[in-house]
């Protein structure tokens, strides 16, 4: 491939432009590592939840996030549709912009999004002109309502999340990358950059990890080594992969019936 | 009236603003919300709260 | 229902083939304007041996990769597309080859095709059958044992009207359990009217891709509309119906483009209509035997062989019909490779298959392969296939 067409693989998502194709997540670990994080990742987009506001002054996330780096608010906590349309306007309100990471879950065990409670309530957003990331297990007809309802992107797990198990949902993310014309960016599961490397050169947009970084034993480090492997399989996506050989040719040709 | 969970009493009213500052929240990114509906920043000044309302306070923190 | 669709007579060769005409519906969206453009970027010389390879090697084929398959750079990989077409048909449909024939219930034509026997300046005998004699018709098809048929009419809104073939479906509907048609294209109310009465099939062969081609070959009735003939299945999904057939007749334009552009329009509407099923049928102009002038663009069965399996690699779960201008050789070989659904004890004239019963109008062509529907589903048998006559249970 060619450097300046190198250059020019922009990452679109609700009419904003990026470079960058790792969502980093900013749970599960110290504030003073976020900075780090964003820079050793490359990341221009970071993902963020909404809680009550605890008294007096503490130290605000926002204060540790780098200038430029887009705002990705989730809605977790959500039970149903109502309640992440209510945490996606108070998210609006705080004041960082449109993007919104649908969130709902109502099962404490596997954490398993809920596709139709989801399907609900990116309907509502879309119309309200939020950039509307909807979280999903990886079902081709809810990805097709979830495009029609106006997401901006479709975000399927790989694994159960925080289990670091990488794409156990492969196939199914394959159909969605296939079939719908969002960018499909892979959420929850991803627990090593292999894996993430893996969703990028079967075409996904980009890769969203969280716990994977939070849990590592040198936060900034793995973060880069993600952000390589997901350029890596990026990069591996646009060249074209090379073909696997399967199988030997038959002995006896069939197609010795033609008369010409 | 209760305020993230918490119970406190009010005589007559009091604006956003003034239970703000009275419990030490910073005026700018967080979001209000008085029995389920957002109160805009712009009102904080003038959006007279009630004893018997339910606020919400909220703000950003780390997370996937 | 529609009743104000202009008068075949009125659309001469003066008609601007490309514009729609009065009480012609237009389906929203830009499937055509995609088709077309698909088809005119195709360039069957940018393909070397390495696409080829890379595209008898993929999960899913791109568009791209179709067109590789469809160049002349696949011809050396007939026996590799043989194979991984085979492997493809029996991942998706198993043993199984549906059985079906066509029945011609009406050869009255107003389109003026250069091409065709039917054609409304061919002096042969016209005719269409009443009510009684479809139902001696259809009742003596199913005494054969065959539970899907496919209800074929000339093109002729004056003589063989929508309501017509609706009360033919109707009485299909107590022998059969499927129905399918291949009549003249509709707007979506009338494709939902035959929907209701049974109906949940429709072919609609576009013939050529090409428009400035099919200009010259169309020169009246309504066939000569362009636009309308290529939207026909998207009408058709919008009337409710299951499943759409398409199909370019193959040699009478460049055969790689217009498959590329089938192949295509297929794919874009399946695209729109995820529930849509999607049919192929190849026919194809035989090339002139001894002709001395030997033509790269005539279709022999090697090259519709091609094409055939690049259909199938292309959408593997999409239903290959293999018809009897074919011979029983090459459809033998290519239920074995492709090819799911062949006809079987076919006439192609009007009332034929009643016995003893008098022929009442001219076939459209001759046929290749005049097997009975036993011999057909005995060959079948013979290949370790399966005979199915039908694969769903009318539902509505």
């Amino acid at each position: 491939m060619e450097e300046n067409q190198k250059e020019k693989d922009i990452f679109t998502l609700g009419g904003h432009e990026f470079t960058s194709r790792f969502i980093l997540g900013s749970g599960k670990y110290s504030l003073d590592l976020i900075k780090a994080a964003v820079e050793y990742a490359g990341a221009q987009i970071i993902t963020l939840a909404l809680r009550r506001a605890t008294l007096g002054s503490i130290d605000n996330i926002l204060d540790y996030i780098p200038e430029g780096v887009t705002l990705l608010p989730n809605t977790s906590g959500a039970r149903n549709a109502e309640e992440a349309v209510r945490i996606a306007r108070l998210a609006r309100e705080v004041g960082c912009g449109d993007f919104i990471k649908i969130e709902v879950v109502h099962d404490s065990k596997y954490l398993l999004p809920d596709n139709y409670e989801t399907i609900k309530a990116t309907e509502v957003l879309a119309k309200e002109g939020f950039v509307v990331m909807p979280y999903m297990y990886p079902d081709l007809n809810a990805a097709r309502d979830l495009a029609n309802a106006g997401a901006a992107a479709i975000m399927p797990l790989g694994a159960p999340i925080g289990t670091n198990k990488g794409l156990r949902t492969r196939d199914f993310i394959q159909i969605l990358v296939d079939e719908i014309d969002l960018p499909v960016i892979v959420d929850a599961g991803i627990g090593r950059p292999s894996q993430a490397c893996e969703a990028m050169e079967m075409g996904c947009a980009a890769v969203m990890a969280n716990t994977a970084i939070a849990t590592a034993g040198d936060i900034p480090a793995m973060a880069g080594a993600f952000k390589k492997a997901i350029e890596a399989g990026r990069t591996a996506y646009l060249s074209g992969l090379g073909r696997v050989q399967e199988g030997a040719t038959a002995s006896s040709p069939l197609t010795g019936f033609l008369a010409d | 009236m209760r305020v993230n969970d918490e119970q406190i009493s009010l005589d007559g009213t009091m604006p956003v603003v003034e239970l703000l500052q009275m419990k030490g929240y910073p005026l700018t990114r967080i979001a209000v919300e008085v029995n389920g509906q957002i109160v805009p920043k712009a009102k904080y000044e003038t959006y007279e709260l009630h004893d018997e309302d339910t606020v919400e306070i909220v703000c950003f923190v780390g997370g996937g | 229902m529609t009743d104000n669709i202009i008068n075949a007579k009125y659309i001469t060769r003066e008609t601007n083939h490309m514009e729609y005409q009065p009480g012609m519906e237009v389906p929203p969206g830009d499937i055509m304007e995609q088709v077309l453009a698909a088809r005119a970027g195709y360039d069957e010389t940018k393909y070397t041996a390495k696409d080829v390879e890379r595209a008898l090697a993929a999960d899913g084929l791109t568009t791209e990769d179709f067109g590789a398959l469809l160049s002349p750079a696949a011809a050396p990989y007939l026996e590799q597309m043989a194979a991984r077409a085979r492997e493809e048909t029996r991942k998706h449909f198993g043993n199984s080859v549906m059985m079906f024939t066509p029945c011609y219930i009406a050869n009255y034509c107003e389109n003026y095709c250069i091409y065709c026997g039917f054609n409304c300046h061919n002096k042969i005998r016209r005719a269409k059958l009443t009510m009684e004699e479809v139902e001696k018709e259809f009742s003596a098809i199913a005494k054969t044992g065959l539970k899907e048929i496919l209800i074929l009419t000339g093109e002729s809104r004056n003589m063989s009207p929508v309501d017509y073939i609706g009360e033919a479906c109707k009485i299909a509907r107590k022998y059969f359990t499927v129905i399918g048609i291949e009549i003249y294209p509709l707007n979506s109310d009338e494709y939902h009217y035959l929907h209701e009465c049974g109906v949940d099939y429709v072919t609609v062969f576009q013939e050529t891709y090409n428009p400035d081609k099919y200009e010259t070959l169309h020169l009246g009735g309504h066939k000569r509309i362009f636009p309308y003939r290529l939207n026909a299945q998207e009408r058709a999904l919008m009337g409710g119906m299951r499943g759409v057939g398409f199909a370019a007749l193959l040699g009478l334009d460049d055969f790689r483009r217009d498959a590329f552009a089938t192949g295509t329009h297929a794919y874009l509407l399946q695209k729109k209509y995820p529930h849509a099923e999607i049919a192929f049928s190849c026919p194809r102009l035989r090339p002139i035997i001894n002709n001395d002038k030997i033509n790269p663009k005539d279709v022999h069965e090697t090259q519709l062989l091609q094409i055939i399996c690049a259909y199938r690699l292309f959408m593997p779960f999409a239903s290959i019909t293999i018809s009897t201008r074919e011979r029983e050789g090459f459809r033998n070989g290519v239920i074995g490779i492709a090819a799911t659904k062949i006809s079987a004890g076919v006439s192609t004239g009007i009332g034929e298959h009643i016995e003893e019963g008098e022929s009442k109008g001219d076939p459209q062509f001759i046929i290749s392969d005049g097997r009975s529907v036993d011999e057909v589903r005995d060959a079948i048998l013979a290949q370790g296939l399966q005979p199915v006559f039908s694969d769903y249970i009318y539902a509505g």
